[in-house]
């Protein structure tokens, strides 16, 4: 299979490794494996994989981890601009 | 010292507000709809058909459901998969069954959207477990978590109030792992003493999972997009431009019936086509289509497209009498397939908000743009045509 990538350089994930303990719980949560454990701490691999879910900053217990989380999604996006200031939510069209 | 990402953290705080606020992608897949509010919920019949008896527990009885989908639960999938219904199709939250299970079976906790439920049981069959459904409104999980629906308060709500740790002797409970973004996993054992675990992305890996001691493999992690995944989620894409395109169609017919003969098959169809690149072709063929923005992807295609009806036409070569209409199609055609390649990203499962912003920065200008010169000149062409 051929692996997706969207554009580069977008993503908000910002990690503090000095607040890491090593728990895994990104690696965990993650479903890109952009996290993975070494020497007891995460790192950050291939931020360009990141889609900003926010499953690893809502999971680490150290708040290690900062993500702005949201929908990747292109109605969505355009629907709350319409709306006004509404945040991009689910706006399946039905 | 100034500090280098000074820009991107005002940027950070700005969208704090829409951060605090995350939701959901627009993928039948990843998505249902929330319910009017005030109103009294209506849940999908328990009927025979998805429930196979009752089990006797310390909390009452409760629903064992089956593992092998019915005729209607296959037809309730292929209705919602083409938006149809989608949004009421929803069962009551609370604590279900498959198999025998006992005090020591493992929970496993989804969301109250019928088509993930039913995705969950039928994977499950030959397994004695309880499946503890949260009041996700009618959503799958991912898209849930993304709303904070499948989320922390909701599972605490729910454990408690289904008094989970009457029923089990364990204290621990089985997340999927698409509902991460809205647990905190550490949170959620604060406040019950139910230790969470992130069992895997897909329903299938469930029983692989448990029988390896609650470990997921890297590959049980991963979220794919693969060539079938695509092709379904095309059905609704396709879904809804075709309802604009068949009342555009009927009143195109009904005027000509007037006698003013605006529509003719040949002038229409690079018009569906257009909708089919967008909507069918660059979701299917997304991954071996040259760049990354999903619009310029759809633009890519719509402009060979519209090379192809312009030669077929005859217009091209350009003529001083065939360059207006040429030019109409080359402006609408891409801008067509690409707005709607664009609206892909939603149900995709690799985009990120920003990635998405960043991309309708520039595509959606442009596609206004080109739709809008297009639509002049179509005026100039109809009106030299009367």
């Amino acid at each position: 299979m051929r692996e997706h990538r969207h554009l580069r350089n977008v993503a908000t994930l910002a990690y503090n490794p000095n607040l890491c303990t090593g728990c895994g719980m990104c690696a965990e949560v993650c479903p890109h494996a952009v996290f993975s454990i070494q020497d007891k701490k995460a790192r950050v691999g291939d931020r360009d994989l990141c889609m900003e879910c926010g499953a690893c900053a809502k999971n680490c217990p150290f708040a290690a981890i900062s993500v702005r989380p949201g929908v990747g999604c292109a109605w969505a996006i355009l629907i709350s601009e319409i709306k006004g200031r509404e945040a991009p939510t689910c706006g399946c069209p039905e | 010292m100034a500090d280098p990402n000074a820009d991107q953290k005002k940027d950070f705080e700005k969208d704090e507000q829409r951060a605090t606020r995350p939701s959901c992608e627009s993928s039948p897949e990843f998505c249902g709809r929330t319910s009017g509010q005030g109103k009294e919920e209506k849940y999908h019949e328990e009927s025979k058909q998805w429930i196979e008896r009752l089990t006797v527990t310390p909390v009452g009885p409760i629903p064992v459901v089956r593992t092998k989908l019915g005729r209607q639960d296959i037809l309730g999938k292929v209705k919602v998969r083409f938006g149809i219904g989608r949004m009421s199709y929803k069962i009551k939250p609370g604590l279900y069954a498959v198999g025998n299970p006992g005090p020591g079976s493992p929970v496993l906790v989804s969301a109250n959207y019928k088509l993930s439920f039913d995705t969950l049981r039928s994977k499950l069959a030959g397994l004695d477990a309880w499946i503890l459904v949260l009041d996700t409104k009618g959503i799958n999980v991912w898209c849930a978590a993304g709303k904070g629906t499948f989320g922390t308060e909701e599972l605490v709500y729910r454990i408690e109030d289904s008094a989970l740790n009457r029923v089990v002797s364990h204290r621990t409970v089985i997340l999927p792992q698409l509902g991460a973004p809205g647990v905190a996993a550490h949170e959620v054992a604060r406040q019950t003493r139910f230790k969470v675990i992130y069992g895997p992305v897909r329903a299938a890996d469930i029983n692989n999972f448990l029988t390896a001691g609650m470990k997921a493999t890297p590959e049980m992690r991963l979220v794919k997009f693969g060539l079938k995944d695509r092709f379904v989620l095309t059905a609704l894409e396709l879904a809804n431009p075709f309802k604009y395109l068949v009342v555009a169609t009927a009143v195109l017919w009904i005027l000509s019936l007037l006698g003013l003969h605006l529509f003719s098959w040949k002038g229409w169809y690079p018009y569906l086509g257009a909708i089919l690149i967008g909507a069918f072709l660059v979701p299917v063929l997304l991954p071996w289509i040259p760049g990354r923005a999903f619009a310029w992807k759809g633009w890519l295609l719509g402009i060979l497209w519209a090379a192809w009806a312009n030669i077929h036409h005859g217009l091209v070569p350009l003529t001083p009498s065939s360059w207006q209409p040429a030019l109409v199609y080359f402006l609408l055609l891409p801008a067509i397939s690409a707005f709607l390649a664009m609206g892909f990203t939603g149900s995709s499962t690799y985009t990120s908000l920003s990635g998405v912003l960043k991309e309708m920065r520039y595509a959606v200008p442009a596609i206004l743009a080109s739709a809008s010169i297009g639509i002049v000149f179509l005026a100039i062409v109809f009106i030299r045509a009367l």
